[in-house]
């Protein structure tokens, strides 16, 4: 019988939907293993209430490690909490998200565990006895299928690919003493950004766009049609526009920028150059704007419009809008 | 100041790969230092330019071809270079220990990666190494100062910018910031060919990730040309949300 651990992320006390994402993952490979998922949750000190709803979504049992010093994402308390808790049990799959707190996290432990890290998965299979796991390579422009010989083996899930699924088990609380780390660095400041919390690489709705939109100024047409989706979606951009200056490197979307897997991926003024395709071609639909009909983006996207972006983007906005209060 | 700054040697960004068995056929791609690892360079060659003194120093573990990107930030104005020579596959965790080991041996102040290589896309060996090294480690900086004997770093986050800080030796992992990687002017390639690129095998041990295949993604079916201008939003629209099903 399989043990599955998956790390379950809380923010500012609730747990997150890429934590569905990772304990539902586990259950389906519990289910076909025979084996059980549970779910660990660090946070400060109220985040056990929080905590049980993670047995809707298959886990077995929730471990929670409450400490103010895991209230937000601290790199070596987290780390050392991790660490600690999965060698003093007998897991032999752990699971994180691959989101920008598992990029940092799931490395440090792999380390401190002394065993490899499949990073950035998007499948997972036990069905020949052994974990196989398939991860997008050369940014996804090749898909590896890999498997690992150590105990236990700890893989990080790309956001927004495994669909939270309900399934009703015990979902039992227990908590921790979490092992408190050594801090090594120290937070000097926090400063937030223009524009939504959401990250382009979370987001399950991403507007993005390119050097067809001429200028910065025009973004706020982006942004428009960004909000007509609700809070739900982030703002993308191409390269081109990154390298220009017009758009934060934190929403490049493509090889040197970040890979994105959301359900709906909005591609406005974009050409389509392969290191674009490559960092969004796992997206569920695809819709292009274009004005030029030859652009490569086309031979990608699932529905288009051929048009000046400038015409179609204010009605798109309104008609999202109005689909979606309608 | 002694700053080491791991690279690794990567197909170009906009090469077609094209499996071999479960690997790449290396034949006709062009390879580059992976994109991230020259802000890494660039934010080293700045961090002793404003300190006024030190050494910089290109690391990198691979195959002896490796030594054309030792030589191409060389010639960006690193002042020497280490290849450990040895395989590197998917198991970060075994890279990293070859750095690990060679690093140990080094004790640099401060030692910089590219937050990813484009090409393992695993975004791991830095904070690994960090991890084996028990060493401070920052990861996905867009910006570092070097203040006393502590690295502050601009670290890009969902919704903002945290600044953290680390006393030295410590370990960053950078992204893209405010400085483009500089070009290597003609004299700085010439000048690359006398620096000294120094050749060692590398302890990278038995590597734990088996890739069993290598596969191409399936093809995006064609999708099809909704109409032509605002007029086809309303039909765009109506597949969104009864075909799609997205809205």
């Amino acid at each position: 019988m399989s043990k599955i651990l998956a790390f379950a992320e809380q923010r500012d006390g609730g747990i997150r939907r890429v934590a569905h994402e990772v304990v539902s993952a586990g259950a389906a490979l519990a289910e076909q293993t025979g084996g059980e998922v549970h779910a660990l949750v660090l946070g400060g000190q109220s985040v056990a209430d929080a905590a049980g709803e993670l047995g809707g979504f298959g886990a077995a049992v929730v471990h929670v490690g409450a400490a103010e010093a895991l209230a937000e994402y601290a790199p070596d308390a987290y780390a050392s909490a991790v660490a600690a808790f999965i060698r003093a049990s007998d897991y032999d799959t752990v699971l994180f998200p691959a989101d920008s707190l598992g990029k940092d996290l799931a490395p440090r432990v792999a380390a401190r565990l002394d065993v490899p890290l499949a990073a950035d998965a998007t499948g997972l299979d036990a069905s020949g006895g052994e974990l196989r796991i398939t991860r997008p390579t050369y940014a996804g422009k090749v898909i590896a299928t890999v498997s690992i010989d150590a105990t236990p083996k700890l893989v990080s899930l790309r956001p927004n690919v495994f669909v939270p699924q309900q399934r009703q088990a015990a979902g039992e609380v227990k908590t921790f003493e979490p092992e408190a780390g050594q801090a090594r660095v120290r937070l000097r400041e926090r400063k937030a950004a223009q524009g939504g919390a959401m990250d382009v690489a979370e987001a399950p709705v991403v507007v993005s766009g390119g050097r067809g939109l001429q200028g910065p100024d025009n973004w706020e047409m982006l942004e428009q049609l960004r909000d007509a989706f609700g809070s739900r979606a982030a703002l993308g951009a191409s390269r081109a526009v990154v390298d220009a200056g017009w758009r934060p490197h934190a929403e490049q979307v493509g090889q040197t920028g970040k890979t994105v897997a959301p359900q709906l991926y909005i591609a406005v003024g974009i050409s389509g150059a392969i290191q674009h395709l490559a960092g969004m071609r796992t997206a569920g639909t695809i819709v292009a704007i274009n004005k030029d009909a030859d652009a490569p983006i086309f031979k990608v996207a699932d529905y288009g419009i051929v048009g000046d972006a400038f015409e179609v983007v204010p009605r798109l906005a309104q008609e999202v809008k109005s689909a979606r209060e309608g | 100041m002694k700053i080491y700054v791991c690279i690794k040697r990567v197909p170009d960004t906009a090469a077609r790969i094209r499996i071999d068995g479960t690997s790449i056929d290396p034949s006709g791609v062009k390879y580059v230092v992976s994109p991230y690892d020259e802000f890494a360079v660039e934010a080293a060659l700045r961090a002793k330019e404003a300190k006024g003194d030190g050494e910089v120093v290109v690391l990198t573990v691979g195959d002896a071809a490796a030594a054309e990107q030792l030589r191409a930030a060389l010639a960006m104005g690193a002042d020497r270079a280490v290849l450990l020579e040895g395989e590197v596959g998917m198991d970060g965790l075994a890279t990293a220990r070859a750095l690990a080991a060679e690093l140990k041996e080094a004790q640099p102040d401060l030692v910089l990666f590219g937050m990813k290589a484009v090409d393992g896309d695993q975004q791991q060996v830095g904070p690994m190494v960090a991890e084996l090294m028990e060493l401070p480690c920052v990861t996905v900086a867009a910006e570092i100062e070097l203040e006393g004997d502590a690295v502050v770093a601009h670290r890009e986050v969902e919704g903002g910018v945290e600044v953290m800080e680390a006393t030295l030796p410590a370990i960053v992992t950078m992204t893209k910031g405010e400085h483009e990687p500089r070009y290597a002017s003609l004299k700085g390639i010439m000048a690359a060919k006398k620096k000294p690129l120094e050749q060692k095998a590398a302890q990278t041990g038995e590597s734990r990730l088996r890739v069993h295949e290598l596969s191409y993604p399936p093809e995006r079916q064609e999708g099809r040309i909704v109409g032509e201008g605002a007029d086809a939003v309303p039909e765009l629209v109506r597949l969104l949300r009864e075909e799609a099903k997205v809205l």
